[in-house]
Formats: C-alpha cells, sequence, structure tokens
C-alpha cells in the first residue's frame, strides 16, 4: 500500500517561468523509509515542501499528490494547516532558523501541540518531557526553557525529532537533517530516527546527500538530476548494481572516501555489503 | 614552519558588565613542517576554528606565541602572501559586486604584480582549479558551490603561500564535489608544495589528504597521530569518535 503518492509534480519559478522540476512521479509505500539523493540543485528540497505546500509564493507546482488516497493539492489552506504537523512532519535542515530565536523552545512546542491537539499545559509538558528524554536529551524541563541559541545544532535535530514522537505522524520528511552537524551529532541523530521508526513504523522521506547514511537508513533510494527522477530502486540495488551512469558516479565518489579511509584503518574494504 | 606554543584563548561570556570569561583554548603546543598537511579534528565547539583563525593572525591569543618562520604571526609582512585562508562560506567570500577576475587580482595586486603578469597568472590557476577562461567575466552569484569554492582556492594559492588555512572549505559541498576538490587540493600541493591546515569534523575527508592529525577536544589537544596509525589511537575520546563514523 502506497501512503503517499505523487503523480506529475511539476514544479516552476513563476518569474522566469523556468521549469524546475519537469514531471516527476513517485510514491512512498506504508512503513518504508525513501531517500532522495542528488546534489545541490536538483529539486531534492523543491520537492519536499512541494508535499507539504510549503514553496515560497514565487515557485508554482501542478500535479497530483495523493496522501492516503486523499488529494493534498485540492486541499484548502485551512485543511492543508491541520494536516502539517500531525500527518505529515517535516524536520529541516537548519536547527537554528527552525525555530523563532525569540521565544524559548517550550513556547513552540506548546503552541503546536495546543493546535493540533488541544492538550494543557501539563500535560504537553508531561509527553515532551517523556519523548526528550527518549531521543537522549537530558534534562528536558530546562531544554524547554532555552532559547533556541542557547542549544546547539544536534540538540535542536533531536528537539524536532522528539516533537515529531509526540504528534506521531504518518509520515516524516527529513530533509537534510543531519548535514549541519558533526561526526558525532550527525550519528546520535541518525539513530535517534532509527529509533523513531522502529517505535512509531511511520513511513519516512529521508533527503541527504550523504549516501553513507542513506545506505543506513533508507529502504529504497530514488536518485534526481536536474529536477528528473533518473533512477530508482532498492538501496542494495542502488549502491551495488546501479543502472544509470549518475548514480554509479555518485556511489564511486562516495567509495572512494570510504576505501582510503578503510585501507588507513586497516579494515577489509572488500567485502560491500 | 608553523609553531605554536603554549597557547590559549579566552572569550567574554556575554553580558554587558559580566567580567566572566569563557576559555575556548587552552595549552596548545604543536609544529607543522614545511610542505606538510595537519588536519584539526573535533566537534562543534571544540575551538578548532578559534584556533585556525589565531594561526591566521586574524585574532590574537592572550598567552602564547605563535611564530611563523620564526617571526610572530601578529606582523602583516610576516603573513603577506605566505599565509591563506579558505573557508566553509562560499557565498561571503568573494565580494560579490567583484568579479572571479577582479576577486582574484586583489592578492596579486597586493603582492606589487603587473597587471599583464598577474593576467596570465589568472588564466594558469583557474586552469590549475578545472575552470575555463570564460568565468573570469562571472560574478559570484552566478557561479555554483563548487566553483566558488574553486575560485576561492585558486585566490588562495596565487600567492604562492607556504600555508593554507582550510576551514571546513569542503564541508557545506556535495559528497561528489567534495571528492572533486579534495583530488584538487592534493594535485597543488604537489605543484606548490604547500602545507595545509585542514580543520574539519569529518574525518573521512581528513584522512583522504593530510599526514597528521590532531584531534582537539575542548580547547584542548586530545590526540597527535600520524595519519597511518589513526587506527591505533590511543585516548578513549578519539576511539569514541572514529567509531562513530558513519561509511
Amino acid at each position: 500500500m502506497n501512503i503517499l503518492e505523487a503523480a506529475n509534480l511539476k514544479i516552476w519559478d513563476n518569474r522566469t517561468g523556468k521549469v524546475i522540476v519537469p514531471n516527476s512521479s513517485f510514491h512512498v509505500k506504508q512503513g518504508s523509509c525513501l531517500a532522495i539523493v542528488g546534489e545541490s540543485g536538483s529539486g531534492k528540497s523543491l520537492t519536499c515542501r512541494a508535499i507539504m505546500r510549503l514553496n515560497k509564493a514565487g515557485i508554482s507546482q501542478s500535479g497530483d499528490i495523493l496522501f492516503n488516497g486523499m488529494n493534498l493539492t485540492e486541499l484548502s489552506e485551512k485543511e492543508m494547516r491541520r494536516k502539517r504537523g500531525k500527518q505529515l512532519c517535516m524536520i529541516l535542515q537548519n536547527g537554528m532558523r527552525a525555530f523563532d530565536p525569540s521565544c524559548v523552545i517550550g513556547v513552540h512546542l506548546k503552541e503546536t501541540l495546543a493546535w493540533h491537539f488541544g492538550w494543557s499545559r501539563e500535560e504537553i509538558t508531561a509527553k515532551m518531557k517523556h519523548a526528550m528524554a527518549s531521543v537522549m536529551l537530558k534534562d528536558p524541563v530546562s531544554v524547554m526553557n532555552m532559547y533556541p541559541h542557547q542549544l546547539s545544532g544536534g540538540m535542536l535535530q533531536r528537539v524536532m525529532i522528539a516533537l515529531a514522537i509526540v504528534l506521531e505522524p504518518d509520515i516524516v520528511i527529513a530533509d537534510e537533517p543531519t548535514t549541519a552537524l558533526d561526526t558525532i551529532s550527525q550519528f546520535e541523530v541518525v539513530e535517534q530516527f532509527i529509533r523513531l521508526r522502529e517505535k512509531m513504523g511511520c513511513s519516512m522521506i529521508f533527503v541527504s546527500h550523504d549516501l553513507g547514511i542513506v545506505q543506513k537508513m533508507a529502504d529504497e533510494v530514488q536518485v534526481m538530476k536536474d529536477g528528473e527522477i533518473v533512477e530508482r530502486g532498492t538501496t542494495r540495488a542502488i549502491f551495488s548494481d546501479a543502472q544509470h551512469e549518475y548514480t554509479r558516479y555518485l556511489v564511486s565518489t562516495k567509495l572512494a572516501l570510504n576505501h582510503h579511509f578503510k585501507k588507513i584503518m586497516g579494515g577489509v574494504s572488500v567485502a560491500e555489503r | 614552519m608553523l609553531s605554536v606554543n603554549q597557547v590559549e584563548k579566552s572569550y567574554k561570556k556575554g553580558g554587558l558588565f559580566s567580567g566572566e570569561r569563557q576559555k575556548v583554548l587552552s595549552n596548545i603546543s604543536f609544529e607543522c613542517k614545511q610542505g606538510e598537511c595537519l588536519g584539526i579534528i573535533g566537534e562543534s565547539g571544540s575551538g578548532k576554528s578559534t584556533l585556525g583563525r589565531l594561526l591566521l593572525g586574524i585574532e590574537k591569543p592572550d598567552h602564547g606565541t605563535i611564530l611563523f618562520e620564526g617571526k610572530s604571526v601578529d606582523d602583516r609582512k610576516a603573513r603577506l602572501g605566505n599565509i591563506s585562508a579558505v573557508f566553509q562560506d562560499y557565498t561571503s567570500s568573494i565580494n560579490p559586486f567583484y568579479t572571479v577576475e577582479q576577486a582574484m587580482m586583489e592578492p596579486l595586486k597586493l603582492q606589487g604584480m603587473v597587471r599583464q603578469e598577474a593576467q596570465i597568472k589568472i588564466d594558469l590557476l583557474l586552469y590549475q582549479v578545472g575552470l575555463n577562461p570564460s568565468y573570469r567575466t562571472k560574478y559570484p552569484h552566478e557561479l555554483s558551490g563548487g566553483e566558488a569554492q574553486r575560485v576561492c582556492i585558486a585566490r588562495a594559492v596565487s600567492t604562492e603561500p607556504k600555508c593554507i588555512v582550510l576551514d571546513e572549505a569542503i564541508s557545506s559541498l556535495d559528497g561528489s564535489v567534495q571528492i572533486q576538490v579534495l583530488e584538487l587540493l592534493k594535485s597543488l600541493r604537489e605543484i606548490y608544495n604547500i602545507g595545509y591546515i585542514f580543520i574539519t569534523h569529518d574525518i573521512q575527508a581528513a584522512s583522504y589528504i593530510c599526514d597528521r592529525v590532531m584531534i582537539i577536544r575542548n580547547g584542548q589537544i586530545e590526540e597527535m597521530v600520524k595519519i597511518e596509525q589513526l587506527k591505533d589511537v590511543q585516548s578513549a575520546y578519539a576511539r569514541k569518535l572514529l567509531q562513530m563514523i558513519i561509511t
């Protein structure tokens, strides 16, 4: 069963008339994780934002996006707002820009949860405390009383994941969630994503250009180039037996770094999974 | 070539009247030889970028000395044409009102190079970083991330410095472009025999290019190790760091 289906999705710039994503169709199966990879400027983020209908005013889209059989493009803005967050949850690249710098973290959480569920302050604090503890944030209450600039990028990213846990969405769209993080936070955030999926069984769209993480997380991979989907397949197929030349090129550049590193570390790099 | 001795640095913690200071670096000492590539690895907030700025002489240490070929890096004349830098944010590294040619002309002019000579030099440099001469008239916003970073590298190399500080220079590039830039840095190193100080959080990239890496944590040197011996790191933190790499 497909939870999300995009058909003939076309995205273009109003002002210049330039088509950024000409015609893309894809689907996400219930409970699976689809990774979208590609270089910058290939239209990965735009596709994600088109699903959420969050693109800027200057950018238009056409085509159908079916979510659980419902066409998202036909919904009014008010109905769409109800869906965002509760059913479609988006996790952004830059934690610092995703939160309002003038309010403490708790205000954001309260706003979102009160809007979707109408919970009281105590309920929200209790639930968030639990969720934050599960993503390894120590001392959740003091985190909720801090401003975004007092937290590190990795912590903000985990706050967003904690919020996703409480919201229990049907699908999580993660747009480059680990790109701005250092090695250790990256590792921890990826672990949390894997646990999030185990716990809630939700579907996920994971956008990244880091193929190492994609290999670890995704069930299926879709490769984009200049707005077009050049290849799609299971993770194993993409990494070991890519059909398209561009996919092979992307994989080979990743392996070049990787092999060298493994050689230094003295590991065996013959058996790639 | 570069010798750093007992360097300390602290910043004001904020608050107009608060005298509290946060220590960013403490007791840093190391040496870097001519033509060597030294990697500085650490988490965000570990003080690696601050160290980079100190090495460049943009900021001064509270205590300790940083000597470049026996002279203090505070001295502009010691630095001129000998140390360059490439930063992470390529969009803000080039003056948006300058074309590529003007941007590259700046350091050459400072060295007192004649215009015609400089023109030839720019062509050569652009060729070496894999861009064709048609890029000379382009403005920074017309370049992609990889291209802009190449221009920054070409500009850094133009004065034929002995040392380039690369502060997260490849971190905001795509994987496939990263490897191209790393290869470029490797080839330039062979041509000009430049030493690199390669500041990054990406251990895989560091291991690709560096001869030696320094692992830094909370402003202190945790461990310094030759790249061939990376797998035999001693400290617990360095081991943890290596385990957490997602390959």
